[in-house]
């Protein structure tokens, strides 16, 4: 904020000294300001002041009582003194009064230099002349956290961090007066509540009372370094405290994306890189062991694989490659490189393929997750990527999310759209299942899985029947917009109503919320992209921003919440069969020629296959080797029988990853790498901010880093590259990528994060797009129309229930970083499969008993859970254990455009009872 | 110190059933829903729904504050955190035993020690089947002129003894009584509502009743004392909607008189609401009525709808809020928090509740006796209140009386009469072996005073000085059978048993200084150092006060402290 003559500015006195306070600043800020310290506990920068501490209490003149500056603003000329001798015995009192409730009356046990300690010094406090309370017990339950309330001061920062900032409201101030005690839901310890281990309360506790587990906070660190997260694609900030070469824990940084904010994940679920598992040195299948569709267990590993040096092992890899290009063919090759690795091993990786291999056959898991949204868009707008950053939603007066579950999948993200809902903001929710962010909700539209397009189409004939439409948006900035209106004269509010099962008049209720508001923007996840219809359900959701110009402008538009914390970046760069870095189409002479003399390389001018067109290529004896780097198709492809089949048919399969994964277990040659604490590289969120991550120690034993992997392949290929720093493929990457060109690498480095586009140096960035029409060749957003039609495998009689794949809060994907985090695995360590408990009272199932799930490619056996907010009919399962795959059962029907299979809805019949199959990791 | 343990098994078995934290039980969510039939959701109702649970099942269970929660879109520990703050509310978690169907309240608070709760209780606790019963000890219930008080069910059994509550037990004889008063028609034939009326219509002018209000010097009567006329022209100063707070949470030890008045004349507080209400402009009114008075409530209930069939549509709608045992609710803000459904938990202010007040709209706020008054005032005129007065003060007060005197009761006399002419005049002199020896001129909260200092004009401000107040007139007068050391003991440790909990100097302030006091010798010096902390850096009124019955023993009975 520029100060100047004309800020206005409140003139009082502090302690004798003239001083000055913004509008809005406490006496306490003010003072800090000026680098006067007034004692305080339960105030908190970033947390709304309470006042309920009274350390901070100073006198002004003419009030009988003294006042907590926390909490006060200052009036012109009021005299206030925060030193004078009633004020300070106030202050002293109040911290002795604390300390002697204080375990032994002394120093936190439980964290270094507490604040409580830190002005107890600063006071000179002596020894407190009160006796102590009886104390309360010790809650260690909970694998991440150790809760001792007897270090509690009762000033409710964690209260506020969980109500008020995160929002998941778990934590409550229980009882009265010296009873009154900081709980979780009834008072239960808290792993049986439903804390959900954000840390938030552990980041906000001034004494030790909340913790990381394990006294890790009485350790002295060797570093800390400043990073991002691994996991999803909100891409918070943190920092990782480092000793002895290991990560002992974590701190959020106040990121643009997070403000000191961070999930379970983020926080705790680190330390999958220090498992015992981690591959560490390279690995080559020993001879005559044949393939099997049994998943491999890492303690059988010796039988199966046999050690070999780094030069074998590569030789081993480059020369399986080689052989099957040059015998076979180029297009006999096939790579999927990774959305988890930096942007700088993604477009190596496909730049491998298409110069070292010499085909377009590269993909990776955007093909399960997004690509139907980034087709739609790519068709309609002329770009893949949101059009809105996340935290927009705080500027938004209405909020679709859509076949999403945010506080589950991007819980920091979910925590600002909880805020903005505080605020005023309107969600409207639309998913079959009433999940947490409903409390939130406006409106929940538990609609009929599978029925978005006649939903859709259902709340856009309202906005034209009624007139809502912007007129003006639709002339300036559309096309097509002729075809839209005649095609939705068919979709009437009472026509779709009892196809998606939401009445009509909510229908025209949330339809009118939309289109009228100032700004109204629409988050969406895998429940609209994962169907054999995902990008017709795109397509209506650009409709909707188009018709009533809700997208270009703070808090609209359109954004499709990117999972992976790398996947925007994965597929900016061109891991992508049917297009170049930045969305180029292969198959456009022009973008051919400029990638040609770029990598000075003859390329396919073809498109290539995607990931589950490789799988059947693969059995249909066309493609007979592949390189997966850090993937796992073996667990994350729909129809695992038969995608295992086809990787034990496959002749040469080169894994590089950093544990043996169900994938890794059908390889000929296994590659250690890194993991993503042990690089340095730049990594795009789904805001399109490309953010610093740093190494914070070393990759174990043998593992090497990524980047060095597949340069040593690429060589043993013929491709000549010397890239000697992860620097130098971003500045190739700055000429390949005209988005991202104005970016230098130093300066994601200083910045920390930048948000393209960013096309000429010096440029700030681009955080919302589309301001003055598309990139489309005319200029203008096209409306394509889409026709109801339903899943590929409807229920029937012989399979009645409809079987709903997705994922949950502590597992990542398929499981291969959480499932060897301890503390993760300890929160949610077995197979559930959750349905409506009145369900699983007709299907005479208890939960927490064992049930069988069949569909008409696969079983597997899990416990039933039971979740009142399931839809009946259906239900709901994460695809990350192994010993009960979902990706078994799931249909691989694709959608014809973007080639994504329907994991959202396939038709299964279950029966009480069954074993578990043994876990493999 | 005991670690909190939760299998790892039974943890494994748990997370296999069902989601994080408690599950909904269907079958429970059915009794919610027919309980709470089509009332509205609203959070500010939680308290009420939480009444209507406790009411049927004698307890909370944990599956219906779950269920509940999830009924009003609020997560366990919103639910939990409110109904664990008051007493009323017996939450019974899986694996505990809920209390017995019966419940036998007895008080300990000043009068009733006095008269021998402390006897009464062991008593009871051993005569009494404590698989059947359960006796409670409890704060002030209101009824301190019949101490000692026992409260069977909702019955309240007045000079109780063992035998007599026996007799109500075994006789099931557990419901509130409700007293002979003024019922609506004789009201109306007596000139009720004739002024109301008179406002409805306009012919009484809005800013005469102001400006009588502020001539007649009326002060608020719950304590705080603020002249109720300038309340009035503050509030009407800030933007509609405006809202209107009655306080009837009557709990400081030693007072009755709201109790008396609403059993014996009702409608003239209805009414004198009434004209504040529309006179200041509020468009709706919330009656906070404390739950130990379930007589009153039986009154109300009905009045309310009497006066609604009077006037079907002229007057706002009135809401009659139930507290559930929590003397803080007293408060003014902590009794806005709690009609709002939460935690009694005092605001800061600034901001004062005539601007941000009941769900942030400015807001009336007044004791039950403050309106009480308004519609003599308007009628007789404000030179009719200022009339009464002795000592040079002016005006009337309801002084509720009890302890070792002949006739305990409320007693309407002139503001400014002292304590000596109190007991002469209207008390029929001491009890027969007992001897005046001292005096709470303002129950707990208003500080301990001598005999020899019982000539002291007793009204706002004249007590000051002595480190005392007169708070709601709640006098209890003790003999040379009494300790006033006894007695600081017995008000401290209420108001470490009331305090909310909020703030550092009272939560644990009134812990330690009941802990020192309870030490055969008292330290002084550390007391009064704790004591002007708490004083100077307490959010509200009870932490601010809780020193004053420590300070004023300290001071005036040193003979008890140190010896001297």
């Amino acid at each position: 904020m520029t100060v100047n003559a004309d800020t206005p500015m409140i003139n009082f006195t502090l302690d004798g000294e003239a001083i000055s306070a913004f509008a809005d600043e406490s006496i306490l800020q003010v003072a800090k300001r000026h680098d006067k310290d007034i004692p305080h506990l339960c105030y908190k920068e970033g947390l709304r002041a309470d006042g309920n501490c009274r350390a901070c209490v100073v006198e002004i003149d003419g009030e009988r009582t003294l006042a907590p500056s926390c909490c006060r603003m200052p009036t012109e000329g009021m005299t206030v003194q925060a030193n004078s001798k009633r004020a300070v015995t106030s202050q002293k009192m109040v911290l002795e009064l604390l300390k002697s409730d204080m375990p032994k009356q002394g120093e936190s046990p439980y964290k270094l230099d507490s604040e409580l300690d830190q002005w107890v010094k600063k006071l000179n406090v002596g020894e407190p002349r009160f006796e102590a309370r009886n104390q309360p017990a010790a809650d260690l339950s909970h694998p991440a956290i150790a809760v001792n309330m007897d270090a509690c001061i009762q000033c409710t920062r964690c209260l506020r961090a969980c109500r008020e900032e995160q929002m998941n409201d778990v934590i409550g101030f229980a009882n009265r007066g010296s009873h009154a005690e900081i709980v979780f839901d009834i008072a239960d310890p808290m792993a049986a509540s439903s804390c959900v281990a954000c840390g938030e309360c552990v980041q906000a506790c001034p004494t030790g009372a909340l913790m990381p587990a394990n006294n890790v906070g009485l350790e002295v660190v060797d570093k800390t370094v400043d990073s991002t997260c691994p996991y999803c694609g909100v891409g918070c900030l943190i920092k990782y405290h480092v000793k002895d070469d290991k990560i002992l824990y974590t701190e959020g940084r106040d990121g643009d994306t997070n403000h000191f904010r961070l999930c379970v994940k983020g926080r705790y679920g680190f330390n999958y890189i220090h498992n015992p598992l981690r591959l560490t040195k390279p690995l080559i299948r020993r001879e005559g062991i044949a393939k099997t569709m049994e998943l491999l267990d890492p303690n059988d590993l010796d039988s199966v694989f046999r050690e070999a040096t780094w030069d074998e092992a590569l030789d081993f890899a480059a020369n399986g490659l080689k052989k099957i290009r040059d015998e076979k063919g180029k297009k006999a090759l096939a790579g999927l490189g990774s959305a988890k690795g930096s942007n700088e091993e993604a477009y190596l990786f496909q730049k491998l393929v298409r110069t070292g291999f010499g085909s377009n056959n590269v993909d990776h898991c955007t093909r399960l997750c997004h690509a139907s949204s980034v087709v739609a868009l790519l068709e309609c707008l002329g770009s893949g990527a949101v059009s809105n950053p996340v935290e927009d939603v705080k500027k938004a007066e209405v909020i679709i999310i859509i076949g999403s579950n945010p506080t589950v999948n991007h819980p920091v993200g979910a925590t600002f759209m909880k805020n903005a809902a505080k605020n005023g903001t309107k969600i409207i929710l639309i998913d079959p299942n009433r999940t947490d962010i409903a409390k939130y909700a406006s409106h929940h539209l538990a609609f009929r899985p599978d029925t978005d397009v006649a939903l859709l189409n259902g709340m856009m004939h309202v906005i034209l029947d009624e007139g809502l439409q912007n007129d003006d948006y639709i002339a300036k900035h559309t096309e097509d917009f002729e075809f839209m209106q005649a095609h939705l004269k068919d979709y009437s509010p009472e026509k779709v109503a009892p196809i998606c099962g939401i009445d009509a008049n909510t229908l025209r209720e949330v339809a009118r919320l939309y289109a009228t508001s100032n700004a109204s923007m629409i988050l969406w996840g895998m429940g609209v992209s994962q169907h054999i219809h995902g990008t017709d359900n795109s397509r209506c959701l650009i409709a909707l921003a188009l018709m009533t110009g809700q997208i270009g402008k703070p808090g609209s538009g359109l954004h499709p919440l990117r999972g992976q914390n790398n996947v925007q970046g994965a597929s900016d760069v061109g891991l992508i069969p049917m297009v170049y870095p930045d969305y180029a189409p292969v198959e456009h002479f022009e973008n051919q020629a400029k990638f040609e003399k770029l990598w000075g390389v003859a390329l396919d001018p073809k498109r290539g296959l995607t990931t589950v067109e490789m799988i059947h290529a693969i059995l249909d004896d066309e493609i007979y080797g592949m390189f997966v780097q850090g993937e796992n198709p073996a667990m994350s492809d729909p129809n695992q029988n038969h995608v295992r089949e086809a990787f034990v048919h496959l002749e040469h399969l080169v894994v590089q990853d950093i544990f043996l994964t169900e994938t890794a277990g059908f390889a000929d040659v296994i590659l250690p790498a890194s993991a993503f604490y042990e690089k340095d590289g730049t990594f795009s969120n789904t805001d399109r901010r490309v953010q610093m991550g740093r190494a914070a120690v070393n990759p174990p034993g043998e593992a090497k880093q990524d980047l060095w992997i597949l340069q040593e392949i690429a060589n043993r290929l013929g491709c000549g590259w010397n890239y000697q720093h992860p620097k130098d493929v971003f500045e190739e990457m700055r000429q390949a990528m005209p988005s991202i060109a104005g970016m230098t690498w130093d300066r994601i480095d200083t910045e920390d994060s930048l948000t393209y586009p960013l096309e000429n140096v010096g440029d700030p960035g681009e955080p919302i797009i589309f301001t003055d029409g598309f990139p489309t060749s005319s200029g203008r957003g096209k409306f394509v129309p889409a026709s109801y039609i339903h899943a590929d495998e409807m229920p029937d009689e012989e399979y009645p229930l409809i079987f709903i794949t997705g994922r949950q809060l502590e597992h990542w994907h398929t499981g291969s970083m959480t499932r060897h985090s301890p503390t993760l695995d300890a929160i949610e360590p077995d197979p559930v499969v959750t349905i409506h408990p009145e369900d699983l009272q007709s299907m005479g199932i208890n939960a927490g008993g064992t049930i069988t799930i069949e569909s008409r490619r696969g079983k597997i056996v899990a416990y039933a859970r039971e979740d009142i907010g399931i839809q009946k009919g259906s239900m709901f399962m994460a695809f990350c254990y192994n010993e009960a795959s979902a990706n078994l059962i799931t249909n691989d029907a694709l959608d014809p455009s973007a080639k994504i299979p329907e994991f959202k809805f396939c038709s299964v019949k279950v029966s009480q009872g069954g074993e578990i199959a043994k876990r493999t990791n | 110190m005991a670690v909190i343990t939760i299998s790892p098994d039974q943890i494994t078995k748990r997370k296999r059933k069902g989601p994080k934290g408690h599950a909904v039980d269907l079958a429970s969510l059915a009794d919610i829903q027919t309980l709470l039939g089509d009332e509205s959701r609203q959070h500010d109702l939680l308290i009420e729904h939480l009444h209507k649970i406790q009411d049927k099942y004698q307890h909370i269970s944990s599956k219906h504050l779950v269920a509940l929660a999830h009924e009003m879109n609020l997560s366990p520990a919103e639910v939990f955190e409110v109904a664990s703050f008051y007493h009323h509310f017996d939450v019974i978690k899986e694996g505990q035993t809920p209390p017995p169907e019966l419940t036998v309240r007895v008080c300990e608070s000043l009068s009733c020690a006095m008269a021998g709760s402390n006897d009464l209780i062991d008593a009871l606790e051993n005569g009494l089947n404590s698989e059947q019963i359960r006796v409670q000890k409890v704060p002030c219930v209101g009824r301190c002129q019949h101490a000692p008080v026992a409260v069977v069910g909702q019955n309240p059994i007045d000079e109780a003894t063992a035998d007599t509550v026996t007799t109500a037990v075994n006789n099931n004889d557990i419901t509130a009584t409700v007293t002979d008063y003024i019922k609506h028609p004789q009201y109306l034939a007596d000139n009720g509502y004739q002024t109301l009326k008179g406002v409805l219509d306009g012919s009484i002018d809005k800013e005469a009743i102001i400006k009588k209000m502020e001539d007649s010097g009326l002060r608020g009567l719950g304590g705080a004392g603020f002249p109720a006329g300038r309340k009035w022209r503050i509030v009407s100063s800030f933007d509609a909607p405006r809202l209107m707070a009655v306080n009837i949470d009557e709990g400081e030890p030693g007072t009755f008189k709201d109790r008396h008045y609403l059993e014996s004349d009702p409608h003239r507080f209805l009414e004198g609401m009434l004209i504040a209400a529309l006179t200041v402009g509020c468009e709706a009114i919330y009656i906070y009525l404390r739950d130990e008075y379930a007589g009153c409530r039986e009154i109300l209930t009905t009045e309310l709808e009497n006066l609604r069939k009077q006037f079907p549509s002229d007057i706002p709608p009135i809401y009659l809020r139930r507290g559930a045992g929590a003397y803080i609710c007293g408060e003014e803000s902590a009794m806005v928090e709690s009609i709002e459904g939460k935690r009694g938990m005092p605001r800061l202010r600034p901001p004062f509740l005539a601007e941000v007040g009941l769900f942030g709209r400015p807001t009336l706020e007044h004791n039950m006796e403050s309106v009480y008054w308004v519609r003599d005032i308007i009628e007789k005129g404000p030179d009719w209140f200022a009339s009464y007065g002795r000592h040079e003060r002016k005006g009337l007060r309801s002084f509720s009386i009890s302890g070792r005197v002949n006739k305990p009761g409320v007693h309407l006399a002139p503001a400014g009469i002292t304590m000596r002419e109190l007991i002469a005049e209207y008390c029929d002199g001491m009890q027969a072996g007992h001897e005046f020896y001292g005096y709470f001129p303002g129950g707990a909260s208003g500080g301990i005073l001598p005999e020899s200092m019982a000539d002291i004009p007793m009204d706002f401000d004249t007590l000051n000085e002595h480190g005392c107040f007169i708070g709601s007139a709640a006098v209890v007068v003790f003999s040379n059978q009494d300790s006033a050391k006894e007695l600081a003991i017995n008000a401290m440790k209420f108001f470490e048993e009331e305090s909310c909990g909020q703030c550092t100097p009272c939560r644990v302030g009134t812990a330690k200084a009941a802990q020192l006091m309870e030490e055969k010798e008292w330290d002084t010096d550390l007391l009064e150092e704790l004591s002007s902390v708490m004083v100077d850096a307490s959010i509200c009124g009870l932490g601010q006060a809780a020193p004053n019955p420590l300070r004023c023993a300290i001071k005036y009975f040193p003979q008890e402290i140190t010896g001297k």
